[in-house]
């Protein structure tokens, strides 16, 4: 029933032959088309130019995103306390708040950002990965 | 200044780093191992070695001194310095370390493939790497200066010839562990006597940061001038000091009003105002956009990455470096601050930068511990000097033996070594007026207005083009440079100019990006043909590689 031999014009390297070929059918089939992506990404077809311009802009648009927590977060502060200077005057623990939010405050602020990026960037990267070797896309 | 373990601690820190320095030497054997490292480096080692480069002069002894005499509103250059990591993760770690490019002319011509292009980028990593190294041998002369008397000249000369020979000898591998050892040592040297000092000023008392009837003198103090400054006395009298004056004050006598020096509690607790301070407020937006995007654009910077096995890996690395850099950055503040009550002297010599070095002995008394912290802080900031100028000298020398010897050989990166590190060694001796912190906020500033917006729009924007980037370098860095030398050679200025000159950042960089986009879309069928595989390889994982 299944395609036993890799299709001649995907393309791709050829598996090596495997044993249990009955059990195997689906999966080999599966790899074929993984590779038809591959190539088609490597040859630079419309699908594989596609799909990549799909991982920049969602990587970008992380990046800008997160970008602009930071832009108002740390980046508000001067203008806020140039607005507002009574904040500068309030005193947590006997410490000036705008100490405290540069001093100590700021650098956990900017890790947690940081790890939040690593994260959600390394899932855009399996989810692209996932959409090259399964099938269905 | 009768520390007789000072000495010795430096000595240790510079034999211990040529000592690992060496035993790197061994372990180089070709020529891929010398530059490097041949990507074996595991991220703690390689974040650590970053986080070691990166931390300077600036970091270690800068910003506590500008905290010391301005306050709160400097304390944006810590925030910022550690900021420039996350951005550099954000939209540069990964795709740079994919590109596969060594240094950023490396990347100008692999992206765009434009040989005139690599040589304007080449001019500009030798210039950023001199105006980074030449503060570096400052503070190093400055330091050795203060805690050991000798002249100026030796401490420069010492650390440049150190370095010289570690890189030539060592290579990158060598400096990986010489960094990653001076990260935890520049660490210790802070955080150790951070916790003697907390404990004395518990023991005092407590005494307030800003006492509502100004600064205080805790004992009797002969402060020696050392910059020309106008004083205003508690009652009243004006008078023009001048270098080499001697003052005398005793115990629980005021500090004095000191021209530029924010000595008043509010100008130093609170931050600059709308209305009365927009030049301020400008000045510090310009200090924010320079090291949160300059730190992608050091020389020595980027060079690391490529001893990151993948882009996935580049990236963690960047987090475990802003984590480091970020815990270090929580201290040289609290120096600062203790510095307003146990050396308020140092406001009046005009020498700030040299409060981390000082505080121990000031605060604990010249007993064995504080002999031994003194010693410890200034072995740190040895370490300083040593490590950022290692990696700064290393990738200087990089591009030079590269793009200008054109020798790929071992030979010829020693040759380049001796070169880079000749020429700001020279400099360093030459111009001794200048102010370390600014000159290395000057460096991110160049960095911010030229290999910014190139890499930035290089790895996210398909339309940049040869010319369009080319044109962007050469008018925003080029008008960053413009200010530099400005600042360092021309006639001093006031109101507007003066600060459009000093923090030159807020207007440089939308100009960098503005005429790269704009010249990029004009001559847009300059767009290299290959920039779809390019991208294809700059930000796909590399589980997906074709072999």
């Amino acid at each position: 029933m299944a395609k036993q031999l890799p299709d001649v014009g995907s393309g791709g390297a050829v598996p090596p032959p495997r044993r249990s070929r009955i059990v195997l059918a689906d999966i080999t089939r599966q790899d074929t088309r993984a590779e038809r992506t591959r190539a088609e990404l490597a040859q630079q077809t419309q699908v594989g130019e596609a799909l990549v311009r799909g991982l920049v802009r969602a990587q970008l648009a992380l990046a800008l995103r997160l970008s602009l927590v930071v832009a108002i977060g740390l980046g508000g502060l001067p203008w806020l306390f140039a607005i507002a200077p009574s904040l500068g005057r309030t005193t947590v623990a006997g410490v000036n708040l705008p100490w405290l939010l540069l001093g100590v405050a700021s650098f956990p602020f900017l890790i947690a950002v940081g790890w939040a990026y690593v994260r959600l960037a390394e899932r855009n990267e399996q989810d692209f990965t996932d959409l090259v070797q399964r099938p269905e896309h | 200044m009768g520390n007789d373990f000072v000495v010795p601690a430096i000595v240790a820190v510079t034999l211990v780093t040529v000592g690992i320095g060496f035993y790197g030497l061994r372990l180089a054997r070709t020529t891929s191992d010398f530059l490097v490292a041949s990507r074996a480096i595991s991220p703690t080692w390689n974040a650590a070695a970053i986080g070691g480069e990166y931390l300077s002069a600036a970091s270690f002894l800068g910003i506590a001194g500008l905290v010391l005499k301005y306050g709160v509103d400097v304390l944006w250059y810590p925030v910022g310095f550690a900021a420039g990591y996350l951005a550099l993760l954000l939209f540069v770690a990964a795709p740079l370390r994919r590109s596969g490019a060594f240094t950023l002319p490396d990347f100008c011509e692999l992206r765009l493939g434009s040989r005139r292009l690599r040589i304007l980028a080449t001019a500009f990593v030798i210039f950023i790497g001199w105006l980074y190294l030449v503060p570096q041998l400052q503070g190093a002369g400055l330091t050795l200066a203060t805690v050991a008397g000798s002249p100026y000249p030796l401490g420069a000369l010492l650390v440049a010839a150190v370095v010289t020979a570690n890189v030539a000898l060592g290579g990158m591998r060598a400096i990986t562990f010489v960094q990653a050892f001076q990260y935890w040592l520049k660490l210790t040297a802070l955080a150790v006597p951070v916790i003697f000092l907390a404990l004395q000023w518990q023991a005092d008392g407590r005494p307030a940061v800003t006492p509502p009837d100004g600064p205080t003198f805790r004992a009797a103090t002969t402060v020696v001038v050392e910059h020309r400054a106008t004083l205003t006395l508690p009652d009243g009298d004006i008078r023009e000091v001048r270098p080499g004056d001697e003052l005398t004050f005793a115990a629980g006598d005021p500090v004095p009003d000191v021209s530029g020096v924010a000595t008043d509690a509010n100008d130093w607790l609170l931050p600059s105002a709308a209305g009365d301070d927009d030049r301020g407020l400008f000045a510090t937006y310009s200090l924010i956009l320079a090291t949160f995007l300059g730190t992608m654009g050091l020389p020595h910077v980027l060079v690391r990455f490529y001893t990151n096995p993948d882009g996935a890996a580049a990236r963690r690395t960047t987090l475990v470096v802003l984590a480091l850099v970020g815990a270090f950055y929580l201290l040289p503040t609290l120096y600062g601050v203790l510095g307003r009550i146990y050396t308020p002297q140092l406001l009046l010599s005009g020498q700030t930068d040299a409060v981390v070095v000082l505080l121990p002995e000031a605060a604990l008394g010249d007993g064995l511990v504080g002999r031994l912290l003194a010693a410890l802080v200034a072995a740190g900031a040895f370490a300083a000097f040593l490590s950022t100028s290692s990696g700064l000298l290393t990738s200087v020398a990089g591009v030079i033996s590269t793009d200008v010897l054109g020798r790929g050989s071992v030979r010829g990166f020693r040759l380049a070594t001796v070169i880079a590190g000749g020429v700001p060694a020279v400099l360093a001796l030459h111009v001794s007026g200048l102010d370390v912190s600014q000159v290395v906020g000057l460096a991110f500033a160049v960095a911010a207005s030229s290999f910014c917006p190139l890499l930035v729009l290089g790895i996210w924007w398909r339309g940049l083009t040869d010319v369009g980037a080319t044109a962007g370098v050469v008018a925003g860095g080029g008008a960053a440079i413009g200010a530099v030398l400005v600042t360092v050679l021309g006639p001093p200025l006031s109101g507007w100019p003066a600060t459009l000159i000093a923090q030159p950042a807020a207007w440089t960089v939308p100009l960098a990006f503005t005429v790269m986009v704009a010249v990029s879309m004009a001559t847009r069928r300059r767009a290299p043909a290959d920039v779809a595989a390019t991208m294809l390889r700059l930000h796909t994982p590399e589980a997906l590689r074709m072999q």
